[in-house]
């Protein structure tokens, strides 16, 4: 049982001045931002509201949420399902476990500039691997620069060539923590594979892949640069995420105001969308 | 079950091929690989990483890099350790809070902090320094290393602590010859992740360099853009970022599986 003490608080203090440092300064430069006008110069007109009206009613900012939205849900519906049939499946002695633990991990410590110019080699259609083959070999015109579907179709691909080992590792966590006698007991029983599943592996998965999903959520959401360096956002806006959209507006068009205030309604959404879920997931807990 | 066992196969079948693509890559000559399609290199060559380690802005990038994210895994293991200690140990005021706000600054888009980042370390004068980058990474990092030691600490029965006091030991005593050995793999596992996102994200650490501190990840994406388009020098360097990566995977191995399975949620 924990002990109530408030001296803890000196305990957390360093992790609170170092984050507080880091996440409130520019947070309140954001809002400061996203309630004025300039015409550079450093001259700032107070705006009100007005660009968060702008935004929540401009079809541009629509549209780049709804790719965005379509994104996250397309790469967690491929990714958690997948990585749980590939942790199940996964040994759980030897040494080709660990084999496949650090093969699996390797495309999560690329830099994420390096994933995106990996795939953008790999899929070129004349000297790419993936793109060679789909169009010399296998017939099927592959294009990323001119077919908004087929660079669609590689940025997901390549968010599950990055990210589902992550589900994986924290999976395989989940399995190898259940105890043996819990299988022997549901074979006794003369439980079915998909009822081991149902009632013994899935629940004590639960708290792994609530992690697993809120990570995934929360960073496919921010993303930024792989998106970016594999197709900057093309072919048009077709594959122009959030995160890609809002920095064309910040820096590209250099609009402070309507940038943050989409920011911190971007930042909003994710929030929410995430203390949803953590509520919902941990409620049979407490 | 031979089925089974073909599933992790072919799954690292299919995340091994970008990589030997982009390895492939880096032992070709620049004609070879526009000249046309080849699976393997025709004419091997190391050209490519001769220009890189003899290229002083080229391997100073790796150096950068390097630099601030064991500085930033230092710092934010130092921070973490007491703050996951106490969020294991003690109810206080508003401690449930405080842990769900630390980590909602992962949910915070890097691309909105970008500008307000750069303003802020201009201000302190830290900008292009390596400690800018460490300290800016912090802000996903640490909430990351309390979450997973938070997990190990819980794990370690209060009864040791209780021990260590009837003995005699001070509290820093305690905490340094007897606590921190006991989560040693905690430890390693929130270096790891500390190190591994450090490693991979270039928004914050491009926005807060410019020549003295700069990225080998920036590095790349600049020279890619100034030099033409030298396919093979940019896929030896990219094969150079995942060699870090994949010693320290090597390294902790036994214990990436098990780091967030302790953490809470």
């Amino acid at each position: 049982m924990k002990t109530e003490n408030q001296r803890a608080w000196i305990f957390v203090l360093p992790v609170l001045i170092l984050v507080a440092f880091n996440a409130l300064v520019p947070l309140m430069t954001v809002v400061n931002y996203s309630v004025q006008e300039t015409f550079g110069n450093n001259q700032f007109f107070w705006a009100g509201l007005r660009w968060f009206e702008e935004i929540l009613q401009s079809e541009r900012f629509h549209a780049a949420l709804g790719r965005q939205l379509f994104f996250t849900f397309t790469i967690l519906i491929i990714e958690i399902p997948l990585g749980v049939a590939i942790a199940l499946a996964m040994p759980r002695k030897g040494l080709w476990v660990s084999v496949c633990l650090v093969l699996m991990a390797l495309p999560l410590l690329i830099p994420w500039n390096v994933v995106g110019a990996m795939w953008n080699i790999f899929t070129l259609p004349k000297i790419g691997l993936l793109g060679w083959t789909m169009n010399n070999w296998l017939g099927i015109p592959y294009n990323m620069t001119v077919s908004p579907v087929a660079a669609w179709i590689t940025v997901i691909m390549m968010d599950v060539w990055h990210w589902t080992s992550l589900v994986v590792l924290l999976a395989y966590a989940g399995l190898i923590s259940i105890p043996e006698a819990y299988y022997q007991a549901a074979r006794i029983d003369g439980a079915s594979n998909w009822s081991v599943f149902r009632y013994i592996q899935l629940p004590k998965m639960k708290r792994v892949l609530t992690i697993a999903i809120l990570l995934r959520f929360m960073d496919s959401f921010n993303i930024y640069t792989e998106p970016f360096v594999l197709t900057g956002g093309g072919p048009g806006n077709s594959t122009t995420l959030l995160s890609i959209d809002l920095v064309k507006v910040a820096l590209g068009q250099f609009d402070l105001g309507p940038a943050a205030a989409m920011s911190l309604i971007y930042f909003v959404i994710t929030l929410a969308v995430s203390w949803l879920f953590y509520t919902l997931m941990t409620r049979n807990e407490q | 079950m031979r089925l089974r066992s073909l599933v992790p196969l072919i799954y690292i079948l299919f995340l091994m091929l970008p990589i030997y693509w982009l390895l492939a890559m880096s032992f070709k000559t620049t004609n070879e690989i526009l000249g046309g399609f080849s699976l393997f290199p025709q004419r091997w060559t190391l050209a490519n990483y001769q220009a890189i380690f003899t290229d002083p802005t080229w391997y100073w990038g790796y150096i950068n890099s390097i630099i601030y994210v064991s500085l930033n895994s230092i710092i934010s293991l130092l921070a973490a350790l007491p703050a996951a200690y106490a969020f294991s140990r003690f109810r206080f005021l508003g401690d449930k809070h405080l842990f769900f706000w630390l980590l909602t600054n992962r949910m915070a888009p890097a691309a909105v902090f970008a500008l307000p980042f750069f303003q802020l370390y201009s201000a302190a004068n830290l900008f292009d320094t390596h400690l800018a980058v460490a300290l800016a990474h912090c802000l996903f990092n640490i909430p990351l290393a309390v979450w997973i030691l938070e997990g190990f600490m819980s794990g370690i029965p209060k009864e040791l602590d209780e021990t260590a006091y009837v003995d005699g030991y001070s509290f820093p005593r305690f905490f340094i010859t007897i606590f921190i050995p006991s989560i040693k793999a905690g430890v390693g596992v929130a270096a790891f992740f500390c190190f591994m996102f450090s490693w991979v994200e270039l928004l914050l650490a491009k926005t807060l360099t410019a020549v003295e501190a700069k990225p080998i990840a920036a590095t790349m994406t600049r020279t890619a853009s100034s030099a033409g388009y030298e396919l093979g020098l940019l896929a030896a360097a990219g094969v150079l970022t995942i060699i870090p990566g994949a010693i320290v995977i090597y390294f902790v191995r036994n214990y990436i599986a098990k780091g967030f399975a302790l953490g809470r949620v």
